[in-house]
């Protein structure tokens, strides 16, 4: 948490910059502490323990606009790091854009406890985070002939923000998060490939933290991983596991941004209110689900958040857009930028949606590619399985699929059940009909 | 718009940041910049250390029995200012300022970091890291000794802080000027210029202690376009280890000119049709084959650990004996230049590939042990936040013989990639790809129609071996390249000749 003393540092700072040519100011300060612990083959191979702190002023001087940010915090500097800021800031041009938000839209406080925050942190012994990742490599180790390198890793942090606005604001959050790890490196015999997968799991809190069977889990989907290759070019269905259907999703919120609309760089730009992608997709920003990664009460700007329908049965609903950006559209702002994304779930998990391809691709791996942001038009590397009469068949590997995310999104056939409890996007295994992917 | 270097120092208005956190420091960047004598005298006055300071430290992080411990100084001030809507209305600034204490016991590390550089701060961290280690035997930290920068690659005519916001503001207003004025078709522009500052002091128990003053600096556009409803952007930039002579007037015509040319292409461009064909790498940006197909998977920690496609083909044939790949630390004012790495060893050039075999791998002080030979000074690292690991520097293939007409005369149906925006690949199954942002098909033998927004994928080792032709027109790509890996983002280059690559699988419709 952020102690008394760097409270009243950030409202000291806001006291110099309003009194030093500010008319409007936005402090931020913030801090942390990590560790983490990395095993090779049953053998400590990295220790890192740190902690850090910095602020951030964001100064409005003169209808114009600059953001300065630095980990030297002793008062002595910062009077001489903000007086420059403020000098600096006036060079620029003016941009009437430049505000901040209506206090009116504040969060106010009064929210129920979002429990983000293990108590315990400062109580996990060094010793026990190290068995822990001594436990998961234990798991891999010795397990397979073929095993070329058994790794594991535990980290966790804690991180704590304070922010307040020269018009009203004062809020606070704090996180904690852990994490562990295993990876694993097979030879693959009479090639000089060597395949590696992992697998992990994250938490808020270190009691809930799944702390067996990640070591076998990243095993398993490495050994899977034997004698992939390409298969023939064409339209396939596409089963896309949810360790990678969101980052197909991550375009399209890109897209809904403030910033890209008013730059007239998106494929969403006047979509609003209309249909654009299969009615089997509905989204929803649920930003008060108590400790869930992605929860939060106020955004970067200290704007309230709510609930927030993105997507409706395939009609897009609303754009996220901030101060700035709606300034200049001249329209209200939304919210910055998601929290939790939620879909509804369906009944399967990703074998009962493989279960339902007569013959298509399960994707468990994106491998490189870009999005145009434009136009909406992609291409990605993948790697997977072909499925053959509903069951996962030869591992393929090296194969592109590409087409258009409106597309793509148009032939959402289903959506799964089994999201990821570790992402703030909750965004299950999906499937996709008509996918261009290019092999032999 | 014409800037010299008296125009820069006069500037008699704010110079963002750099000169802020450390009052007594600005006449020393001058001094530091130019004259490496005084670098380590200078750094330690900076950093408020002395050499009993560092001594103690180096002393707390070996008392477990780590074999070896350095310490890493850091004071990084980054600037940038930002155009959009036609004014230069947005800036940035940011100091980092901590040091690092890296303890090695075998080929195991112990890390840890603080921001406030104080004796007791500096002993806590070194004792954290120092808990790598478990044996008997303490090593004694030797006298500590300057080592001199011999050969700087980046010397800086005009630091970026003696010079002012003001200064800074022309030539994006003028990148966005020429661009409207290139084209009626541009709708948007955003153009940026950002500078970075970095001090470092570098001690070790080896008793070698370097300062080295890097700087570096970015200068980009995005270009929107749109034609009969539709829209497209395309972007681009320029990056060198330079001063703010890097602000030239050519400078700003060119990335104006190419934004354009490049957003431009993308009305006339179509998907190709995917599947495995010949792909004509075009000369420059195409190192970022070199970079995904090979240059990560010969990083030595990777192939020490036996996990690189590549740890059993070194001093094999890998490709064309007509082929040699560099990793070259020692190209002047390029971003991935470094006077010393980050391991406290000599920037160097990197044969990776020599006709044709694989030379050797890219190492950090820790593979270097492992393999029992002198590190090739790949060891970098993003910050005092990070331990430095194996990393590429400017990688390259060095030119052929035969011209780019007949390369592509060569190929009866295939494409020809001239622009890329990433690349990705997997070490152990040796899977690379590259997103091509423009390019052209070939078809019997010419370039035709434009393409644009595909993935190219395939396989390292063979993609290496399918290298059939290289031309004659080797070229630096000097944009923003910046390279992933463990969490740390690393400022690189590439470069390459025009060259054939018989098969690969391109992304497409079917």
């Amino acid at each position: 948490m952020i102690t008394n003393e760097k409270k009243k540092l950030a409202q000291w700072a806001m006291e110099f910059a309003l009194k030093n040519g500010c008319q409007a100011s936005r402090i931020i300060i913030y801090g942390g502490t990590n560790s983490s612990f990395e095993i090779r083959d049953m053998k400590i191979d990295r220790l890192t323990q740190a902690s850090e702190s910095g602020m951030t002023i964001q100064c409005f001087v003169d209808g114009r606009y600059a953001s300065f940010s630095t980990n030297r915090l002793e008062k002595e500097e910062l009077e001489k790091f903000i007086a420059d800021g403020i000098a600096s800031t006036r060079y620029l041009a003016e941009d009437k854009a430049r505000t901040l938000p209506d206090p009116s839209l504040y969060y106010r406080g009064g929210g129920a406890d979002l429990q983000l925050l293990d108590q315990r942190f400062d109580s996990i012994r060094p010793d026990d985070k190290i068995a822990l990742a001594m436990q998961v490599c234990d798991e891999i180790m010795g397990k397979d002939s073929r095993i070329l390198s058994s790794t594991s890793s535990y980290s966790d942090q804690v991180s704590s923000r304070y922010m307040i606005a020269s018009n009203g604001f004062e809020g606070e959050t704090a996180n904690s998060s852990y994490s562990l790890l295993g990876g694993v490196s097979i030879k693959e015999e009479g090639s000089e490939a060597r395949p590696e997968s992992y697998w992990y799991d994250s938490s808020i809190f270190y009691d809930t933290l799944i702390k067996k069977g990640i070591g076998t889990k990243a095993l398993e989907r490495t050994i899977r991983k034997l004698g992939q290759k390409k298969t023939t070019s064409g339209k396939y269905r596409m089963v896309v596991d949810n360790m990678n259907s969101s980052r197909l999703l991550s375009p399209v919120i890109n897209a809904l941004y403030g910033s890209s609309i008013q730059q007239n760089n998106s494929f969403m730009l006047n979509k609003l209110s209309q249909k654009v992608a299969s009615h089997k997709l509905s989204l929803t920003d649920e930003p008060h689900t108590p400790q869930s990664p992605g929860a939060r009460y106020f955004d970067s700007e200290g704007i309230a958040t709510r609930r927030l329908p993105v997507f409706e049965e395939g009609v897009l609903r609303t754009y996220y857009i901030d101060v700035y950006n709606a300034n200049k559209l001249d329209t209200a702002p939304t919210i910055g930028s998601p929290s939790i994304l939620t879909m509804p779930l369906g009944d399967k998990d990703v074998d009962g949606l493989v279960s339902i391809v007569e013959k298509g691709i399960l994707v468990t791996g994106l491998n490189g590619g870009n999005c145009n942001s434009s136009t909406g038009d992609f291409s990605y590397g993948v790697e997977g399985f072909l499925i053959e009469n509903g069951k996962p068949a030869q591992p393929v590997s090296e194969m592109n699929i590409t087409g258009n995310m409106l597309t793509l999104w148009s032939n959402l056939a289903e959506a799964g059940k089994d999201t990821r409890r570790s992402s703030s996007w909750k965004i299950p295994s999906l499937l996709f009909d008509d996918v261009d992917f290019s092999g032999l | 718009m014409k800037y010299n270097r008296r125009d820069f120092v006069k500037t008699g208005g704010a110079v963002m940041l750099g000169s802020l956190a450390a009052p007594s420091f600005l006449d020393g960047v001058v001094n530091a910049a130019n004259d490496k004598a005084t670098g380590v005298a200078f750094a330690m006055n900076h950093f408020r250390v002395s050499e009993g300071d560092l001594k103690k430290v180096l002393a707390a992080a070996l008392e477990k029995g780590g074999d070896y411990a350095d310490l890493f100084f850091e004071h990084s001030y980054q600037n940038s200012v930002a155009l959009q809507d036609g004014a230069v209305n947005r800036a940035s600034s940011y100091i980092d300022f901590g040091m690092g204490v890296r303890v090695l016991s075998g080929d195991q590390t112990g890390y840890a970091y603080v921001e406030s550089i104080t004796p007791e701060e500096m002993i806590k961290a070194a004792r954290t890291a120092a808990r790598i280690a478990d044996a008997g035997q303490v090593k004694t930290p030797v006298n500590l000794t300057e080592s001199r920068v011999v050969n700087n690659y980046y010397s800086v005519k005009t630091p970026w802080d003696s010079i002012s916001i003001q200064k800074k503001t022309p030539c994006l207003q003028t990148i966005n000027d020429r661009i409207f004025a290139l084209d009626s078709r541009v709708m948007k522009v955003n153009a940026s210029l950002g500078d970075t500052t970095s001090h470092i002091f570098f001690c070790n128990s080896d008793g070698v202690m370097y300062y080295d003053y890097r700087p570096m600096a970015t200068l980009g556009a995005v270009c929107i376009m749109q034609e009969n409803g539709k829209i497209e952007n395309s972007y681009a930039a320029r990056a060198y280890r330079m001063g703010a002579e890097f602000i030239t007037d050519d400078i700003v015509e060119t990335i104006a000119r190419e934004a354009v040319d490049k957003t431009s292409i993308l009305f006339r461009a179509v998907k190709p049709k995917g599947g495995e064909m010949p792909v004509v790498m075009g000369a420059g940006g195409s190192g970022i084959l070199l970079h995904e197909a090979i240059g990560h998977a010969f990083e030595a920690d990777f192939n020490r650990k036996n996990i690189s496609i590549f740890s059993d083909l070194l001093n094999k044939k890998v490709c064309d004996e007509h082929i040699n790949v560099v990793d070259d630390g020692t190209i002047p004012f390029n971003r991935g230049s470094v006077n010393i790495d980050d391991d406290g060893v000599e920037g160097q050039k990197t044969y990776i590939v020599k006709d044709g075999i694989l030379a050797s791998y890219l190492h950090d002080r820790i593979s270097a042990k492992h393999y029992g030979i002198r590190s090739t000074g790949n060891g970098r690292r993003e910050s005092f936040r990070m331990m430095p690991i194996p990393r590429m520097r400017a990688t390259y293939m060095e030119a052929g013989n035969v011209t780019e007409e007949d390369i592509i005369s060569n190929v009866k149906n295939g494409i020809y990639a001239a622009n890329f925006t990433n690349g990705q690949v997997q070490i152990g199954a040796g899977d690379f790809t590259f997103f091509v942002k423009d390019g052209y098909l070939i078809e019997n033998g010419k370039l035709t129609q434009p393409i644009k927004d595909i993935n190219i994928i395939g396989n390292g080792p063979k993609a290496l071996a399918d290298i059939t032709m290289v031309g004659n027109n080797y070229q630096m790509d000097n944009g923003t390249w910046t390279c992933g890996k463990d969490g740390q983002s690393c400022p690189v280059t590439c470069g390459m000749p025009s060259a054939l690559v018989s098969k690969l699988t391109v992304g497409g419709e079917s």
